[in-house]
Order: structure tokens, then C-alpha cells, then sequence
């Protein structure tokens, strides 16, 4: 496993493979230096489960591993994809699966012409990053422009302008935890105190969420729609269904586990091993 | 372990292992524990959240 800070997802996917008798090395990636025509993959083995907390090192690290012949999960085209808001977007309407209505615009200016085919409110958001940071609700074209002026200052991935419907749909969104296209737990990950965001890092609460066979169905799609792997696909119930709105790519479970009771550390492992023979 | 923002007391997981992150109970902050040559663990400063961070 290779990673760059240890949290309880990484932990506890390395005391699965204990339990499991598996001889799993872990590898801190801000230790890793690759002379990249030499023979590497030997320190990593066969197969490398990436779970760096950031994007551009876990992206990187695994086209260097791919390129050496070990199997990574996920593999480069799916972080790529899943990583990456705008590029999941474009593989879900190319799959046919529902999804907000979204725009993309690379202006202040033709923002706001997309805003104007959209509705307000709508939602931007960075087309990387996670945790609801940097996502802003732009209730009227004021408040849309002050947003697009400051994002003008920062760094250019901010001005790609991804934006998306707000979608009418309960204070709550559904996190699906998929390993190799099937859904093995989901939760409700319900806002609190009036907040419009639903991430579990905002402090909103999870509850269990029953798999239906809607809910099955649309996140299996979802999942092979970037590639597959162990995905965390997130929907919302919008009045027309279920919609999926992001796949994430290194997905956290910290709170799925104790919600669910399900063993998703070591479902993790068990796929590792069918992937390695 | 003390905590090098305020001194406060972190305690350590008894199956902690390198690379895991601890918080500090009394003032929040984040660290990263490592292995010192002598095999004991010793706290670094955490990166501040990357914006590419996330899942």
C-alpha cells in the first residue's frame, strides 16, 4: 500500500490484511525516490493499493508503478477520471447514467452566459479536490461574479468553471461504497444545523441507507462507467430519481464501517487478492 | 508524547505505526509519527491540507 499520511481507512485496510495473513508492505510516498529506468517495481510487488491523500502524487506514483507492470487499484485511467469532477462528469453522461445538468466555461464572462442556461442557484465547484472545499453556492449574478473575481486571482485550476444545477433533493445525499462494480454498503450522510453541503468532513451525520436495487444498479454503471475498482459513488434523490453527482476515487469509509457494520477493510483486501491472481 | 504547539499530552495508539496521524486533544493540532533510529516514535509537522487532498 502506498500512502502519505496514515488515516483510519489506511490502518484499518492494513489490519485487514493482518487478520487475512497477507504480508502487506506499506510505503510512505514521501519517501519514494524512482530512478524511473531502473527495476523499482521490485520494492513494490505485484500489486499496490494507492491511497495518498493527494491527487497529483497518487496519479503520478501510479503511472510510474503501471508502467513497470504492477497492477495498481485504482488504475491510472480511473483516478484520472474519478479524480478529476469534470472528466467523471464527461463519463457519465457518455454512459448514459443521470447526473446534474452541468456547464463548463472557462471565463468570468461565459460563466455567467452558463449560469443564465442553468438557473440559479447553482453550484461551483473545483474540478479537483474534495471535502466540499472551495464549493459555492451562487444564489444571483452578484454574488456569482464577486466568486468568479476572486477565483480570477487563483491558481488557474480555479478558472475552470465547473458548474452544476442545484439540484431540489432532502438534506441528505447517499455515499455507496462499490468494490469491483458491486455495491457493498451505503449511508445517508445527512447536513446538519442548515448546512446545503452533505460532506461527512462538514460534520454531517451518517445513517444507514438501504441498497435498493435503483441505488445498485445506477452505482454499478457508475462504477464501470470510470473504469471500476473500489469507488465511492455519491447520488442524490432528485424528484426524478437518483442521480450521481461524484465517484471518488481514493473513497474514505471512516463512517460507513460503524454505520453499516459491513467489513469494508476487508472486502478491500479480499479484492487485492483476487486481483493479484 | 507531548504536544509541540501547546505541551499538551498526546496519547499514543498502543498499535500505532509510522506514518499515522495523531491530533492533540487539547489544542487541535495535527502531527505525523514517525520512527526515529532508535525505533521510538517521535512526532513531525503535518503538510497543511494540499488543495489537491481529498478522496
Amino acid at each position: 500500500m502506498v500512502y502519505d499520511y496514515i488515516r483510519w481507512e489506511e490502518k484499518a485496510i492494513s489490519d485487514a490484511a493482518k487478520k487475512r495473513g497477507l504480508d502487506l508492505k506499506l510505503i510512505d510516498s514521501k519517501d519514494v525516490s524512482l530512478l524511473l529506468d531502473s527495476n523499482y517495481e521490485e520494492e513494490f510487488g505485484d500489486v499496490v493499493i494507492q491511497r495518498c491523500l493527494s491527487y497529483f502524487r497518487s496519479l503520478h506514483l501510479t503511472a510510474a508503478l503501471e508502467a513497470r507492470g504492477i497492477s495498481v487499484i485504482n488504475r491510472f485511467d480511473v483516478a484520472l477520471t474519478a479524480g478529476n469532477k469534470l472528466l467523471t462528469t464527461l463519463a457519465l453522461i457518455k454512459a448514459g447514467i443521470p447526473t446534474p445538468h452541468t456547464a463548463l466555461s472557462f471565463t468570468p464572462e461565459s460563466a455567467v452566459k452558463s449560469l443564465d442556461r442553468l438557473g440559479y442557484p447553482a453550484v461551483l465547484k473545483p474540478t479537483i479536490g474534495s471535502w466540499g472545499r472551495l464549493v459555492a453556492l451562487l444564489k444571483d449574478r452578484d454574488s456569482a461574479e464577486a466568486i468568479f473575481e476572486d477565483r480570477e486571482h487563483m491558481f488557474p485550476l480555479y478558472q475552470v468553471y465547473y458548474i452544476q444545477e442545484y439540484v431540489k433533493r432532502p438534506p441528505r445525499d447517499i455515499r455507496s461504497i462499490v468494490i469491483d462494480d458491486r455495491v457493498v454498503a451505503a449511508i445517508y450522510r445527512v447536513s446538519l444545523s442548515g448546512n446545503w453541503k452533505t460532506n461527512m468532513a462538514l460534520g454531517a451525520k451518517a445513517e444507514i441507507c438501504p441498497i435498493t436495487k435503483e441505488l445498485e444498479d445506477i452505482c454499478a454503471k457508475a462504477s464501470k462507467a470510470v473504469g471500476g475498482g473500489i469507488l465511492g459513488v455519491d447520488c442524490m434523490e432528485s424528484p426524478d430519481g437518483l442521480l450521481v453527482h461524484e465517484v471518488n476515487n481514493t473513497t474514505e469509509f471512516k463512517n460507513t464501517v460503524p454505520t453499516t457494520g459491513v467489513d469494508i477493510p476487508g472486502l478491500i483486501i479480499d479484492f487485492l487478492i483476487k486481483i493479484r491472481k | 508524547m507531548r504536544c509541540p504547539e501547546c505541551d499538551g499530552e498526546i496519547p499514543l495508539p498502543k498499535d500505532a505505526i509510522e506514518g499515522e496521524i495523531v491530533t492533540c486533544p487539547d489544542c487541535g493540532a495535527s502531527f505525523e509519527l514517525y520512527k526515529k533510529k532508535d525505533g521510538n516514535f517521535d512526532l513531525r509537522a503535518m503538510q497543511v491540507i494540499g488543495e489537491d487532498w481529498g478522496e
